[in-house]
């Protein structure tokens, strides 16, 4: 009989430790496959950021550095001057990259640096027990927004794709969703786009990646797909936000 | 003397770092030491090498991590304010053990404080900084020659001991003018690092770097095999210079520019017949304890005199060393005063006569 | 001499670090030890500018004067400033068309060279400094005519070589004021 699923050799197998209905694991998968598919595994360096994903070296198979919270970009940055032909990658969380290394990814990206980001958008804190994170949603209640993000208090969440979409350092910037299947499909698209460019040498690529946390929510798996659908994205819109190549192959 | 060249002090560290074979740099401007930064945006390109500045002091040690991480010999250069921002990366280098090398030309503090010299990063560098059990290897020159050998070594010793080594220099190093002399060849020793994650990686080996630990037994063994490593660098790795300790009475202790001071100190306090002796640590980590100890024993000296361009850091190393045996007495000056000879010349005179 | 220090000082833009750097380096290319420490403080940016050289046939202590064998006054704040560190019978060389003032002190020697404008009517006030170094050289002997040349063949940048004559023409009327 033919085999028609198989793990892919872009993890190790190690098992992942995150909790039941959290997407992060089918993001790893995802970026593992395109790796395996662009026959890089070998020569890929990732970049491990803080939060749930900090040991996420033990289950991609390629080198993995381990960076400081929020540091990623600017390991990530100081891997890829050294080995300019490898596929460079980091993968963070929302309070990693739009908090804590807001500086580091914004000058990445102004550099124009040839990495790709995962960005993972979850809408608070999930290793540190569900605390506010930069994207929380006003009204969205957190450990450290007990009555609701107020925007007076609180401020406003941050559209980060957006935001580095207006660098000209900047490549290639898409936004999507681990919701249902047909955005997962558009997930891994937006990935293998990624990559891709990177190593072309087109820029900085950056890949959004709207995702669940049942756990910090307080919502069951199933009903945390629906809040992405219905609370997420009216505030994170999906999209391509930067492609330096529209217009030919898009 | 063709190859004899007048050289900054900071210039002579960038020179050096090139010819150890340091092809990438990371770093974010403040004075005094930006002639780093200047000389390697233009020599990088003469050698194919990577200069970058970053958008931060924190940048620029992570940038650090990532590149030192993924094989290469790395610098990075700042001063006072902007080591501090980087002890961040500093502890998390030490964690995972990548061999980097960090330039430290003093300013006075604290806070933004000065940009004239001062040795106030001393605590800072040779005591830790950052959080947590780890040691930097601390090189303390005291002229530009010594400056240029030092930075070659250092990363040498990085790669060696897979540590931070720092460049610990107040800003007159920096900033003066000495004869250098160049090699032409150096003894460049290549390291293997199979540890990289240089992503070519030999079989299956898949390499992380990191300092993370959830397993409490995991990193007290990490912590364990640390601290071997530092006690191994202790037995080896001091380096120190002395000079006319043999029937001194009184010991100067110093290290930098105020060890500098002090020999014009020991020359003229010869003259009025008061004999005076130097050690100067050139390691700061680690520390010379030996020699000071024994030093300390010896019946013909009456008292140590510890000399820094600070409130009194090194002095406390050094009474650790003396142990209670002799009287160490300290002298220093912070906010980027300078002692002079003759202010020093004058203690050295009260101790001799008994009256300090 | 054994070892021989000189302080040069003047308004920043007077070129007062080059010549600190250029008398080092025909010193060491004499053969002898040399030390240049430039004063670097906020005093950079518009105000006073100073180095400290140190000479020797022996390696050099410290780098930092408190006192020194020759000052050399490119205004008169410095030579107010620094006359009292130069040692009884030590040498204080001024640019007399910008000083107008001489030293108070009688235990030490004067030369009073008039650089500023001797340079401009040789067509560079810029070469001020070099009559000075010429005048240290011809009076105090800490590198000879030379050795100073080659230094300015190694500090200027190939583009100003053309200048050097003229530069040497201006050393030489230092050289021989006493």
């Amino acid at each position: 009989m033919e085999k028609v699923f198989k793990i892919t050799k872009g993890l190790t197998g190690v098992p992942m430790h995150y909790c039941p209905g959290c997407t992060h694991g089918i993001v790893h998968r995802l970026v593992a496959e395109v790796l395996e598919e662009m026959d890089v595994i070998e020569s890929a360096i990732g970049v491990s950021s803080v939060g749930c994903t900090y040991n996420n070296y033990d289950y991609f198979a390629c080198d993995m550095l381990q960076a400081a919270h929020g540091r990623a970009p600017a390991v990530a940055t100081g891997v890829k001057r050294v080995h300019p032909g490898s596929l460079v990658f980091t993968y963070q969380g929302d309070g990693d990259l739009a908090a804590i290394g807001t500086a580091e990814i914004v000058h990445a990206a102004a550099r124009g640096e040839r990495i790709t980001t995962i960005f993972v958008n979850n809408a608070i804190y999930g290793m540190t027990s569900g605390q506010m994170a930069p994207t929380t949603l006003i009204g969205q209640v957190t450990t450290t927004t007990p009555f609701g993000r107020d925007a007076a208090i609180h401020g406003y969440p941050i559209r980060m794709s957006e935001m580095l979409s207006t660098l000209d350092g900047a490549a290639f910037i898409q936004r999507v969703s681990m919701h249902d299947v047909r955005n997962v499909r558009e997930a891994k698209k937006a990935i293998t786009k990624a990559f891709r460019l990177q190593s072309e040498g087109a820029g900085f690529t950056m890949v959004e990646i709207l995702s669940t946390c049942p756990t910090n929510w307080g919502i069951d798996p199933v009903g945390s797909l629906e809040w992405i659908k219905e609370m997420m994205i009216p505030q994170y819109p999906l999209g391509v936000y930067k492609d330096v190549t529209a217009g030919g192959d898009k | 003397m063709s190859n004899r060249v007048l050289m900054k002090g900071n210039e002579a560290i960038a020179e050096a770092a090139v010819k150890a074979g340091c092809r990438h740099y990371f770093g974010y401007p403040i004075t005094p030491q930006t002639e780093i930064a200047h000389y390697l945006a233009k020599r990088m390109k003469d050698v194919d090498g990577v200069f970058l500045q970053a958008e931060s002091e924190v940048a620029a040690i992570n940038m650090v991590y990532g590149a030192a991480g993924a094989g290469a010999r790395v610098l990075t250069s700042s001063s006072s304010p902007g080591i501090s921002l980087k002890q961040e990366g500093f502890s998390y280098i030490a964690g995972a053990e990548i061999p980097s090398v960090v330039v430290n030309v003093m300013r006075c503090g604290p806070g933004l404080g000065g940009i004239l010299p001062a040795q106030g990063d001393y605590f800072q560098c040779v005591k830790g900084g950052g959080h947590g059990d780890y040691k930097n290897l601390v090189l303390a020159a005291s002229g530009v020659q010594e400056l240029f050998s030092l930075t070659m070594e250092a990363f040498d010793l990085a790669d060696k001991y897979r540590i931070l080594v720092v460049i610990l220099a107040d800003g007159t190093i920096g900033q003066m003018m000495e004869p250098v002399i160049i090699p032409e060849d150096t003894d460049m020793k290549i390291f293997d690092k199979p540890w990289a994650a240089s992503g070519k990686k030999g079989g299956n080996v898949h390499h992380t770097i990191k300092s993370i630990y959830i397993d409490p037994v995991v990193l007290e063994g990490l912590n364990n095999r640390l601290q071997s490593k530092y006690r191994e660098i202790e037995a080896n790795e001091v380096r120190v210079e002395t000079s006319a300790l043999e029937d001194a009475e009184i010991v100067i202790t110093a290290f930098g520019t105020c060890a500098r001071i002090a020999k014009n100190v020991i020359k003229e306090a010869a003259r009025e017949g008061i004999k005076v002796g130097l050690i100067r640590p050139i390691t700061l980590w680690p520390f010379p304890v030996e020699i000071i100890s024994e030093t300390a024993r010896k019946d013909s000296v009456k008292a140590f005199l510890d000399i820094e361009l600070n409130a009194g850091q090194m002095v406390e190393d050094v009474r650790l060393a003396v142990n209670g045996k002799k009287e160490v007495l300290f002298h220093g000056r912070t906010g980027g005063m300078i002692p002079s000879q003759e202010e020093i010349l004058d203690i050295v005179r009260r101790i001799a006569g008994g009256g300090f | 001499m054994s070892e021989f220090s000189i302080i040069i000082s003047g308004f920043g833009g007077q070129g007062v670090l080059s010549a600190g750097r250029m008398a080092a380096l025909a010193a060491m290319l004499e053969g002898r030890e040399v030390s240049w420490l430039p004063s670097y403080g906020p005093e950079m940016r518009g105000g006073t500018a100073n180095c400290s050289v140190v000479i020797s046939d022996e390696p050099i202590g410290s780098p930092l004067l408190s006192s020194c064998d020759v000052l050399i006054a490119l205004n008169r704040p410095s030579l107010e400033k620094f006359e009292k560190t130069v040692k009884k019978g030590g040498t204080v060389i001024l640019d007399s068309s910008l000083v107008e003032i001489r030293p108070s002190r009688e235990d030490i020697r004067t030369i009073a060279v008039p650089a500023s404008d001797t340079a401009s009517e040789n067509g560079n006030m810029a070469f001020a400094g070099v009559m000075l170094l010429g005048c240290l050289s011809g009076n105090l002997n800490c590198y000879n005519r030379d050795n100073f040349r080659k230094a300015l063949e190694e500090i200027l940048p190939a583009k100003k070589h053309d200048l050097i004559p003229l530069e040497m023409e201006i050393f030489d009327k230092g050289y021989h004021y006493v």
